[in-house]
């Protein structure tokens, strides 16, 4: 690994440290009549209110739909997930410490993994919450299910729900995107392009000469 | 109103005298602007949907007792807030929390006359912590925080009568005042109303306000002459330290006072050097007399306690030289207003033809000169022309109030001729009058009685409304006009009907205030001592005949809602804890033949209904504040049994397993689940 892949890696890895005081996704309920906001603040240790006391109302309204309560203790992600991210965080500084190819290919594909199956588990947790309804709830639309979003908008009954990275998931991806681009980029140099493609593809040539520079 | 009716009588006399050509063509002027500016005038006050007004106003609810909280320009109404009366809405003096605000040393009394709002002051600019307000008849002070718009403190003031001259603060909050408009035996005694000049006296009260927590305690009493003592403000600036009182019925009359008190071409403003005061006081040279008084404040765990007074430190201005002075001014001087400067003090002489302008640096040379006319009981009586630094000529006829602008202009009611009269207090003369319908009392500038006015904006709060809205029968709302005084002339731009018979008015801009505002109480800082913070610690506890419930309400049921085993003749107390955390989210309570109110819980808040069932039967009690979509699906029964029989006492929540088990229903159900994952 070249010295400034190597920094890259440290630095995105130390960077990750930031996710813990940070939101890793917002999920906002937009009606008229909370014109101050009503939403979630996912963590990587907790689920709290865009507000004190969101969390609380979020699932009083959930009740007439017969939606569970979100309890966080109830949650096992967010015990484990402090545990994965330090070793993410360290795995990441060992590889810059090791400068060795082969650890950075295996700290990216479990990074790459870990990520989805996040994204999975945050879908399955909607899907759950969305579905599991209670069949005496006061408010029964038939057909109706109040999964919300992994990314983008919906609109639930009266609520248009939203669900967006928050800072701490925009580090992430950042943090992925360079692991992903510096791992490419060493895997180009150690498998180089051979020389008649390589005369056949000036503008390849051309930014080989800027990741050189 | 019998005091208005003789003033208008009055009237068409001195009209006649002199003021009548003044009147007619101010009038004509006036109306003539009114008609050109409509259109402009309809922008100006317009406020869009959505938009917010570029000022609160406290407008004194008069014999409501309450205060009318407004926005400006638009005149909308934005809150009616319970202070000296009970207010059935919100449960108000008949919540077992609030009941002791009430207190007096006369037992309860559930109403009184709000004169006077008058906001805290920093450095002699409203700075929006609180509003102060007298109770005229029981006389009070009040304390309102304006975090919540919620009254938190109520102060009885023994010796004192007709709370009138109150309670205009100090710049920095050190006082608020309370000066007796009738003057009585004091201490209380039983003598011959026919010995009114030997046993009476008139007592100006002091109470210190604590700086951080607002807390009113009296600080002493000056007991002066037998006068009424009628309005008041503060010195500000170089008159900082003195506090100043109109002063009539100098005739010292007790008996049909609108012809015997309107006897002397002079009475008095009285100039109270209350740093002196204090200076005597820390000497010893104060009397300490017994005097009960209640003392009621809210604490922090927002129930109200009745603290009794035991005794008042009292000063004679023969025990404190250079306490009191009196100012001469012309007949029966109504208000008494001092400018942004601190150098003027105006006094409203209700029945002369001129508008006398005292000077405080004159005033206090005459002092130091002794330019005294002579002594009235004891008090030296300075030289009027010692001390006057004008006199507006021909402003009008009954002038009562001024407030001041900060560009140089002081505006001062007419209640007699119905107009507001602008006039510069470079020269005394008057530059504009703008015609008021009908018979203005108290005028309002936003901080147009402090050291910096906001002075866009003037209020006329009139006393009588006739024909100015869709008639209501005989009794009519009382009247509001918004004027402009932006510019060189005024312009009538509104006209709003008010609440109760508003007196005085403040009004601060908004952007002081607006950001402060509390949304809700914490429900986990909680401290009432029967709040419960969840639905498994709902509970119904019998002591003897006092049956305490312990009730949650959350959209949108009651936990319990089915509780059996009263019996007649119990006293239940019905503590309900709202356990929403959402903005704006109330529940109301109301049960079936309870003979006070409902209660209105705001989120995080418990209040407490007591209800003494007279008859068997099995009762509802509902949310009455639309929370939801299932609002009306919100209630729940209590269940009355003979005085004789033995019902067990039970209830449907988590606590009592027996009928919970029982009496599962669905909801209490899914609850459980959600209290226990």
């Amino acid at each position: 690994m070249t010295r400034a892949s190597r920094l890259a890696v440290a630095a995105v890895s130390l960077l990750l440290l930031a996710v813990y005081v940070t939101p890793l996704w917002h999920i906002n309920l937009i009606a008229p009549q909370y014109p101050e906001g009503l939403g979630l603040r996912i963590w990587v240790n907790q689920i709290t209110g865009l507000k004190p006391g969101d969390l609380n109302s979020i699932n009083g309204l959930n009740h007439y739909i017969g939606m569970r309560a979100i309890e966080p203790a109830s949650f096992p992600e967010l015990q484990y997930m402090p545990w994965l991210l330090g070793a993410a965080v360290a795995a990441g500084l060992l590889v810059a410490l090791a400068g060795r190819r082969p650890v950075l290919y295996a700290w990216a594909g479990l990074f790459t993994l870990g990520a989805i199956a996040g994204l999975a588990d945050f879908w399955k947790w909607g899907y759950d919450y969305g579905h599991q309804l209670d069949p005496h709830a006061a408010i029964k639309v038939p057909g109706m299910s109040y999964q919300p979003p992994v990314i983008g908008s919906k609109q639930l009954l009266n609520f248009h729900a939203e669900s967006w990275p928050g800072p701490g998931g925009w580090i992430a991806i950042f943090a992925l995107l360079v692991v992903l681009t510096v791992a490419v980029l060493e895997w180009r140099r150690a498998h180089p392009p051979r020389p008649v493609e390589a005369a056949a593809a000036p503008a390849l040539r051309a930014a080989q000469a800027v990741e050189a520079a | 109103m019998s005091r208005s009716t003789t003033i208008l009588r009055r009237a068409a006399a001195l009209a006649l005298l002199g003021g009548g050509a003044v009147l007619a063509t101010g009038c004509g002027r006036a109306n003539a602007r009114v008609g050109d500016e409509a259109g402009d005038a309809a922008a100006k006050v317009y406020v869009a949907p959505g938009k917010y007004d570029e000022f609160y106003a406290f407008f004194s609810g008069g014999f409501d007792g309450q205060v009318g909280v407004y926005g400006l320009p638009s005149g909308r109404l934005l809150k009616h807030v319970p202070v000296f009366s009970q207010n059935a809405e919100n449960g108000w003096g008949y919540s077992e929390q609030t009941k002791p605000m009430l207190n007096t040393s006369y037992g309860v009394v559930p109403w009184d006359d709000a004169h006077h709002p008058q906001l805290s002051q920093t450095a002699g600019v409203p700075d929006g912590r609180w509003l102060f307000i007298n109770g005229n008849n029981t006389p009070r002070i009040a304390r309102m925080d304006l975090t919540r718009f919620e009254t938190e403190e109520i102060l009885e003031i023994p010796n004192s009568a007709g709370n009138h001259s109150s309670p205009f603060v100090t710049e920095n909050n050190e006082y608020v005042v309370a000066g007796t408009r009738f003057s009585v035996p004091a201490p209380q005694r039983d003598v011959s109303i026919d010995e009114y000049k030997e046993e009476f006296s008139g007592t100006l009260t002091f109470a210190k306000v604590d700086s951080a927590t607002g807390h009113m305690a009296i600080a002493f009493q000056i007991r002066l002459p037998a006068f009424d003592y009628d309005l008041s403000h503060a010195g500000k600036g170089p008159s900082h330290g003195w506090s100043f009182f109109t002063s009539y019925n100098t005739e010292q009359a007790n008996t049909k006072l609108e012809v015997n008190a309107s006897q002397k071409d002079k009475d008095y403003v009285a100039a109270i050097h209350w740093k002196q005061a204090e200076q005597c006081v820390a000497q010893g040279k104060a009397k300490t007399e017994p005097a009960r008084y209640a003392h009621n404040v809210i604490g922090e765990d927002g129930i109200a306690r009745t603290d009794w007074g035991s005794s008042v430190k009292v000063l004679t201005p023969a025990a404190c030289p250079g306490l009191a002075y009196y100012l001469p001014t012309p007949k029966s001087p109504h208000g008494v207003d001092v400018d942004p400067t601190g150098e003027y003090i105006v006094a409203g002489s209700k029945l002369a033809t001129v508008l006398p302008v005292h000077s405080f640096s004159k005033m206090l040379k005459a002092i130091d000169q002794k330019a005294f006319a002579g002594e009235d009981h004891g008090i030296p009586v300075l030289k009027y022309e010692a001390t006057i630094a004008g006199e507006v000529q021909n402003p009008g006829l009954g002038p009562l109030h001024t407030e001041f602008d900060g560009k140089g202009y002081a505006y001062t009611s007419m209640f007699l001729s119905s107009e507001i009269v602008k006039w510069s207090l470079k020269d005394f003369k008057v530059v504009d009058r703008a015609p008021v319908y009908y018979s203005v009392g108290h005028l309002m500038i936003p901080g147009g009685d402090s050291r910096k006015p906001w002075g866009k904006y003037a209020v006329a709060l009139n006393k009588i409304t006739k024909d100015r809205y869709l008639p209501t029968g005989p009794e009519l709302a009382q009247s509001a006009q918004l004027y402009d005084i932006s510019g060189d002339r005024m312009k009538l731009l509104l006209d709003f009907p008010t609440i109760g018979e508003p007196h005085y008015a403040q009004a601060l801009p908004a952007s002081i205030i607006k950001d402060r505002q509390l949304k809700m109480y914490s429900l986990q800082e909680n401290k009432d001592p029967f709040a419960v913070k969840n639905e498994k610690t709902t509970r119904v506890e019998r002591k003897g005949n006092v049956v305490h419930v312990m009730m949650t309400s959350v959209r949108s049921h009651f936990m319990p809602d089915k509780i059996e085993g009263i019996k007649v003749g119990d006293s239940v107390y019905f503590h309900v804890t709202n356990l929403e955390q959402d903005w704006d989210v109330p529940h109301g309570f109301a049960v079936l033949g309870a003979n006070n109110a409902e209660l209105l819980l705001m989120p995080g808040q418990t209040r407490t209904l007591a209800w003494v069932p007279t008859q068997t039967g099995v009762f509802p009690f509902y949310c009455t504040d639309f929370c939801s979509a299932l609002h009306q699906e919100m209630q729940g029964y209590i269940r009355v049994s003979p005085r004789s029989s033995n019902v067990a006492l039970k209830w449907n929540s988590p606590s009592y397993k027996d009928m919970a088990d029982k009496d599962h229903d669905r909801d209490h159900d899914k609850h459980d689940d959600k209290e226990g994952s």
